[in-house]
């Protein structure tokens, strides 16, 4: 290799390693100061914790009970799984069928999905709540219904874009050999559309894990999900205990990070994929 | 075909869904900015008043200005950095797939937490100086384009690294050949090609600028008083944080709604005209 090619080789490394170093290090600092004494965070936040301020568990243990962190863990596992599993499997028989029965009215319903994508939430904040309130559905099971119908915009345009790349002669094959269309639909059609359901079930996962305003306007007084327990914790005008927020924030990173290493490959390309086509 | 019959078992779960969260609560929200109300059953209508007590509402005229300002730098910073970060990562070097693993992490983490994360560190690098975050607006807006830089860097960065991975390597090496430095092949070449995925990251870090929330309200809450608030927190407190103000709050969010609407339909039209071209 050529001397100009080891050094511009040398620069990138020294690049991306200092680039690395600053990217992880947020999340380090956060994780060192969770295991120091909570009067010794906010004055000294880059020092390991050292004898006179290590706490071990202590900050974990006091988060935890005060936030509730593990039902939150639940409320947020509960919703964000059966609202995603809801948004997947609904979303995609609604863009087969307005695909590929085309009316008047199956047609002003497409662009009424495309049209939500644009809306932004704070447009629908409060009549939504309002809505929601008078309907009875302020409750976790009610919460996964309007994910569904807010989150249906994307999720319906996404699924219409491969719908209409699938050949229909395959339908019509299925159809011809005696299948009715939920049998067709659920046999032939949607195995086809597997990839793009993934990436439309990370996208949804990623919005309604993450999501905050939403549940705390509808169920937060009652139930808190993994966002609405960390913002709890800033509470009113009182301070904040500085140790218990430095440990509910590891642990809500934790599952995030679990997921993401885990499921790496299709996050990546299912992100980079939704953000093509959104 | 036959699939008339089949609307209510494809459709009915998501049209109703649908209609409950997006829309009743759009149309509801665009009658109500004309009116004067507290819970929505008591509307009086009152014409343009609210617009008119929106436009001359100092909060809202700074948060206009703060969020423009705020956009404009971030869309800039994160875009130059991660088109930077995508083409030393396309160059071929060992532990590229590390590197992007690490840069795209933060993307996964929730607003709340990530402003969370990112007052410690802000308050302990301030704490030097004897100050923290909520000092001075300036604090505030520079905090939340780091943060903004920190968590969407990896995913521009990602849809880069897909744009540039679709260029044919024989038109690099062509231009190599033909004598062409590397700034010359960047501005004739990569950037050239890789437009479409400019435009895309463009247009997502617009919007998410624009419409950031959780971010702000963790990392800042708009403090030092409401100077650091962004639309999206100034429409939040108007509603929830004044009584009386209801209708306002409402006419804030429809110009809210205008703003992000027109920037979607620029993105649309100008993808329309690129895809012409081609």
């Amino acid at each position: 290799m050529s001397k100009r090619g080891i050094i511009s080789k040398f620069f990138s490394y020294l690049f991306l390693i200092i680039a690395a170093v600053v990217f992880l290090s947020p999340i380090f600092i956060v994780l060192m100061n969770s295991f120091k004494s909570k009067f010794h965070i906010s004055d000294s936040p880059f020092t390991l914790p050292d004898e006179k301020t290590f706490e071990g568990f202590r900050n974990y243990t006091q988060g935890v009970a005060k936030t509730g962190f593990f039902s939150a863990f639940g409320w947020s596992l509960f919703i964000t799984v059966f609202s995603v599993a809801a948004i997947v499997f609904f979303t995609s028989m609604t863009a087969w069928y307005i695909t590929r029965r085309k009316t008047k009215f199956t047609q002003i319903l497409y662009y009424a999905f495309v049209f939500s994508m644009i809306v932004p939430f704070q447009m629908v904040m409060f009549t939504l709540t309002k809505t929601a309130n008078i309907l009875s559905l302020d409750n976790p099971v009610g919460l996964i219904i309007i994910y569904l119908g807010f989150g249906a915009g994307l999720s319906v345009f996404m699924f219409s874009g491969f719908v209409k790349s699938i050949p229909i002669e395959i339908e019509e094959a299925a159809m011809i050999d005696g299948c009715n269309p939920v049998q067709t639909y659920f046999r032939i059609v949607f195995p086809i559309l597997k990839p793009t359901a993934i990436t439309v079930a990370i996208l949804n996962a990623m919005w309604v894990w993450n999501d905050y305003l939403l549940p705390y306007l509808l169920i937060g007084s009652e139930y808190k999900t993994i966002p609405i327990a960390v913002q709890y914790l800033k509470g009113g005008y009182g301070s904040v205990d500085m140790g218990a927020m430095m440990a509910m924030l590891v642990l809500a990173i934790v599952p995030i990070v679990i997921f993401y290493l885990t499921s790496q490959k299709y996050i990546i390309k299912g992100v980079a994929a939704g953000a093509v086509k959104g | 075909m036959r699939l008339k019959k089949y609307f209510p078992i494809f459709v009915m779960p998501t049209l109703i869904a649908f209609i409950i969260a997006f829309v009743v609560p759009f149309l509801l929200g665009l009658v109500l900015s004309f009116t004067e109300f507290t819970t929505v059953l008591d509307a009086q209508w009152v014409g343009i008043q609210n617009y008119a007590r929106a436009f001359s509402n100092n909060d809202f005229k700074n948060a206009l200005w703060f969020t423009v300002k705020f956009t404009v730098v971030s869309v800039l910073t994160v875009n130059i950095i991660a088109f930077l970060l995508a083409s030393i990562l396309t160059k071929g070097l060992k532990g590229t797939n590390g590197f992007r693993t690490i840069f795209f992490m933060p993307n996964l983490i929730g607003g709340i937490v990530l402003g969370y994360i990112w007052q410690l560190i802000l308050n302990g690098i301030l704490h030097y100086f004897g100050v923290t975050i909520t000092y001075d607006p300036k604090y505030g807006f520079w905090g939340l384009v780091v943060l903004m830089n920190w968590q969407l860097i990896g995913y521009m960065m990602v849809i880069y690294i897909a744009g540039m991975q679709n260029i044919p390597t024989d038109l690099l090496d062509a231009s190599k050949v033909d004598g062409a430095g590397k700034f010359q092949t960047l501005k004739n070449v990569t950037i050239p090609l890789v437009m479409p995925s400019i435009t895309i990251c463009m247009f997502l870090t617009i919007t998410n600028s624009f419409k950031l929330f959780d971010q702000n309200l963790a990392l800042t809450a708009g403090a030092p008083s409401k100077r650091t608030a962004m639309l999206a927190l100034d429409i939040y407190n108007t509603f929830y944080g004044k009584a009386g103000w209801e209708g306002v709050g409402q006419a804030k969010a429809v110009i809210f709604f205008i703003i992000v609407a027109v920037i979607a339909f620029m993105q649309l039209s100008y993808t329309r005209k690129k895809e012409v071209e081609q």
